[in-house]
């Protein structure tokens, strides 16, 4: 038991590697400031997209939507930082993991995105263009605000599994939370740092998966 | 990558294709990749069967509302949907063997991917029973049938057939952090190619490595989308 706790939650450890963690958590912030509007967004345009009257642009961006998602986000990652180098592109670690979240973000939004599209119904649109309103203002004004309450407890949940695929940055050396923990760790030959590291993403996530679950259930 | 093998004039294209899919590379590598995909694909099947069993089975206890096992039960599943999988990886891989729990890399990305799946698997399958009417329960209750008899062959039934496609989106999803194990060097499709990259000096195992998943995942993913049509047909 004492072996536990001195190697888990030993509070000394942890208030030495404290200075190290708060640095990967503004890197964290910043990764998610970056990555998750650039996800909100892209993913709009993708859902926009495969919605098209146009087959061949449709059915290319649903192609892309079912590609991004049938990669695990670490793959691409992966591919991203030491795959492209051999082909002459060198992304920095903060680079390669914004390429690869927006591949991946654009297609996972834009899937969230575009089933709440698919959910207004048609007499909606129809409303809007008989009061003189373009295609682009009815889709901006009518379509899509009301598609964005239909599956706001989805884009909450994504964004929640969007700030956990941060740590994934770890990875190629990006100093952010996890990264700092685990050099941390491997210092001190302890896994506290890594649980207060597990302690802060809790803090900054448990409220959002508190308030999907009410949600949720509440639309359910 | 310029070395000794690499004919001096090349096309753009040629050249691409020496990097990218390196008929050499690819045969070297082939027989690795495919074990990793044999890797991957067991701790898939074993992740899907344990995690959604697990949260099945805490869904339904959950139901008898006995408040001391109902806190340790949303305790659970609130800690494993917000924590990112892989610092649970990490403390299990790290931190168990220094008192005296040694897992190897397979077990910890099972353990730590089947609990994230019952966390969630666990919401959804309550979600799914809470969304039954009581009027149900009553029925079911009133032709003698005891509380768990109710639950298992009146409720259940319905309540799972609406947790099938947020279900299968998850398991996907999660199925997929089974590429997590590369960083603890399990030795799964995406361990392999990259312990194939560095030897090889050439981007094709990665190449390999993603086509590898978008055969396993891309059926899946097609499948989970034709399932939510089809419940949305359903319920118009």
């Amino acid at each position: 038991m004492d072996a536990l706790r001195q190697q888990f939650f030993n509070f000394e450890i942890m208030g030495l590697s404290w200075p190290m963690l708060i640095d990967g958590l503004w890197m964290t912030a910043l990764l998610c400031l970056i990555v998750i509007p650039l996800g909100l967004l892209s993913g709009v345009a993708a859902a926009l997209l495969s919605i098209s009257k146009n087959p061949i642009v449709r059915w290319t961006t649903m192609a892309y939507v079912d590609f991004f998602r049938a990669i695990p986000p670490l793959v691409l990652l992966i591919f991203v930082y030491s795959g492209l180098p051999f082909a002459g592109i060198r992304p920095s670690p903060f680079e390669a993991v914004a390429i690869a979240f927006l591949l991946n973000n654009s297609a996972y939004y834009g899937e969230i995105y575009r089933a709440g599209i698919l959910s207004i119904g048609a007499g909606q649109e129809e409303a809007a263009r008989s009061t003189g309103l373009t295609a682009a203002q009815t889709m901006l004004y009518v379509t899509l605000p009301q598609a964005v309450r239909n599956v706001l407890p989805d884009l909450i949940s994504n964004t929640v599994e969007v700030v956990k695929l941060t740590a994934l940055a770890s990875v190629v050396s990006l100093p952010e939370l996890l990264y700092q923990a685990d050099m941390a760790r491997s210092v001190t030959f302890n896994a506290s740092p890594i649980v207060a590291a597990a302690a802060i993403y809790l803090v900054i996530l448990w409220p959002m998966v508190r308030l999907v679950s009410r949600m949720e259930r509440r639309l359910g | 990558m310029e070395d000794e093998t690499t004919p001096p004039m090349m096309t753009p294209l040629e050249r691409f294709i020496d990097t990218f899919f390196n008929e050499a590379v690819i045969e070297r590598y082939l027989p690795a990749i495919l074990k990793g995909f044999v890797v991957t694909l067991e701790l898939a099947i074993l992740v899907v069967i344990t995690g959604t069993l697990l949260g099945l089975i805490l869904a339904c206890v959950r139901s008898y509302r006995m408040l001391p096992v109902n806190l340790i039960i949303i305790t659970f599943a609130d800690i494993f949907r917000a924590l990112p999988p892989l610092v649970l990886i990490l403390l299990a891989y790290f931190g168990l063997p220094n008192v005296g729990v040694s897992l190897s890399a397979f077990v910890v990305i099972w353990l730590v991917l089947a609990l994230t799946l019952a966390a969630f698997a666990e919401e959804i399958f309550w979600a799914g029973i809470l969304s039954i009417d009581k009027g149900q329960w009553q029925a079911a209750r009133s032709t003698g049938l005891s509380y768990t008899s109710a639950l298992i062959y009146v409720v259940l039934p319905q309540a799972v057939r609406l947790t099938v496609p947020p279900l299968t989106n998850r398991a996907i999803a999660i199925t997929m952090s089974t590429a997590l194990g590369m960083v603890i060097g399990l030795a799964d499709i995406l361990g392999a190619a990259t312990t194939a990259q560095s030897f090889s000096g050439n981007a094709s195992p990665l190449m390999m490595a993603a086509i590898a998943y978008v055969i396993m995942f891309l059926p899946l993913v097609i499948a989970a989308r034709w399932l939510e049509t089809r419940f949305r047909w359903k319920r118009a």
